[in-house]
């Protein structure tokens, strides 16, 4: 039996709280599976489960604040169709747990600390609910916002059985207050008797803002930042963009972004001190470059989701990625695992920005690139000056882990490539 | 495609990526990216959305031809 226990989504993030099962006892599960939503202080975050197994029990009910570190789920692992059995995480369980021969045995009693649930006798059988979580949404995956999930959790209404309206299917908020006017609501679960505020759902642009503070004052406390500036001529760049989107349908063209993420990759990595995490007094390089790209999300707040191994994916597949990941951080529908993967955070500042930025590197990461807007300068070429469209390019690294001589080189790299960009 | 038809087509795309924006508050000469916090990409999702619901191409030369909701109306009723 494996303990399944809240993730930490982040350097910062102390707690979150339940808003959805996507399983429920019996259901065989994968490495990677959505099992959960959890509303944390980055918004609605897809919980994974990290080894494959048989859901045994659903230790939680659905309102339950989690901290850090809380059981959620016991996994039977003995079930999943691997050699070797997971073992359970250091910390003792806080009573004794009584290991089921098989998959198939009875899901062991709730914890005492938990309150009991709506019936649901002490010994349930592993059919038995603890929040009934709806068939629907355990199938598959619901995407819906922020403000629709509390308000559902709220209402006790089901994702699953809500038509969305929104994007892509999405459901908004104004699908669920049309589902709770037409049906009168299940009872909403039991609530947890556990003092505090057990229910904070919803993207509450105040927690993220506490979230983002407490990272960078960590970063501004903890991390000797060096800063790095070059000024690249983009206009190779952009001939680049403008011969490949001309022929092109709206939705299959490329935006600078696109172009600035691939350069980005490349060079990192051949700067792997660049790209990693400083972990206990030490660099550890990342397992691959997975650029975190930060997206603002309207109404404040700011979320930067994996793009993984950005330097083997051609163009218009990070650009596909690119979308998907800013359009799921708006949405709602971010997995845990790409708020901890990315080795490295871009930020780019896009027509309406400023002209640089001076980046603040996301700990536990050692480095942060940024591109500021794109503006038409005086330009030396051939010993004339003319008019070119150049960009800022600033770089925040780690001293611990690098100094300016590699930042430098990343830097002078990256202008190499976008001055290649038809190769890109 | 009528003004009218225009105008609801364009309400209804922003809607999906401001949805919390007054739209009939919104004055007809306002610059619509800076009036509704449209960044790069928000942009393009609003071409690629009207491009599939009319087949109106948009070419990115013509994306100035869409900076106001007048604009945007006329370029897509004309």
């Amino acid at each position: 039996m494996t303990d399944f226990r809240m993730p930490s989504l982040g350097a910062d993030m102390e707690a979150g709280t339940l808003v959805e099962w996507r399983v429920k006892p019996g259901d065989r599960v994968r490495r990677g599976d959505v099992i959960a939503v959890v509303e944390t202080q980055k918004g609605a975050i897809e919980i994974e489960v990290f080894s494959a197994g048989v859901i045994a029990e659903l230790v939680v009910p659905v309102g339950t604040q989690l901290p850090v570190g809380t059981v959620m789920a016991r996994l039977d692992a003995a079930a999943a169709p691997r050699p070797t059995q997971a073992t359970a995480p250091a910390p003792p369980p806080t009573r004794p747990v009584a290991v089921p021969p098989a998959a198939a045995a009875p899901a062991v009693s709730p914890p005492a600390a938990m309150p009991p649930v709506a019936e649901a006798p002490p010994a349930a059988p592993p059919v038995s609910p603890l929040a009934a979580p709806p068939p629907a949404a355990a199938a598959g995956h619901v995407s819906a916002s922020p403000a629709a999930r509390r308000r559902a959790a709220e209402r006790g209404i089901a994702l699953g059985r809500v038509a969305g309206s929104g994007p892509g299917g999405a459901v908004t908020l104004a699908d669920v207050e049309a589902a709770s006017a037409e049906a009168p609501p299940t009872p909403p679960p039991a609530p947890p008797t556990a003092p505090g505020p057990a229910r904070r759902g919803g993207f509450d642009p105040a927690a993220m803002r506490q979230a983002i503070a407490a990272a960078m004052s960590r970063s501004k406390r903890e991390i000797p930042h060096y800063y790095l500036s070059q000024t690249v001529e983009v206009t190779a760049a952009l001939a680049r963009l403008e011969r490949q989107n001309s022929g092109r349908a709206p939705p299959d063209r490329l935006l600078p972004a696109a172009l600035l993420l691939r350069a980005t990759a490349l060079a990192l990595a051949k700067t792997p001190e660049l790209n990693g995490f400083w972990e206990d007094g030490h660099f550890r390089p990342g397992d691959g470059v997975h650029i975190g790209w930060a997206t603002s999300l309207r109404g404040g707040g700011l979320i930067a989701p994996a793009i993984r191994d950005a330097d083997k994916r051609p163009l218009d597949e990070l650009m596909a990625a690119m979308r998907d990941a800013v359009r799921r951080a708006r949405a709602g529908g971010v997995r845990g695992s790409e708020l901890t993967d990315p080795t490295i955070t871009v930020s780019s500042l896009g027509e309406r920005g400023a002209e640089s930025v001076l980046p603040i590197i996301n700990p536990p990461q050692v480095a942060m690139v940024g591109f500021g807007r794109i503006v038409t300068r005086p330009w030396v070429v051939d010993g004339a000056i003319g008019p070119r469209p150049v960009m800022t390019l600033t770089l925040a690294g780690d001293h611990r882990a690098s100094d300016g001589h590699r930042g430098g080189l990343l830097l002078v790299e990256i202008d190499r490539l976008l001055q290649e960009a038809e190769t890109l | 495609m009528n003004k009218a038809e225009a105008k609801a087509l364009i309400f209804e795309v922003l809607l999906g990526i401001a949805p919390e924006a007054e739209l009939d508050r919104l004055p007809g000469s306002a610059q619509l990216r800076d009036e509704l916090d449209l960044d790069s990409m928000d942009f393009l999702d609003f071409v690629a959305a009207v491009h599939e619901r009319t087949g109106i191409d948009i070419p990115e030369v013509e994306y100035g031809k869409l900076a106001t909701l007048d604009d945007a109306v006329a370029y897509l009723a004309r």
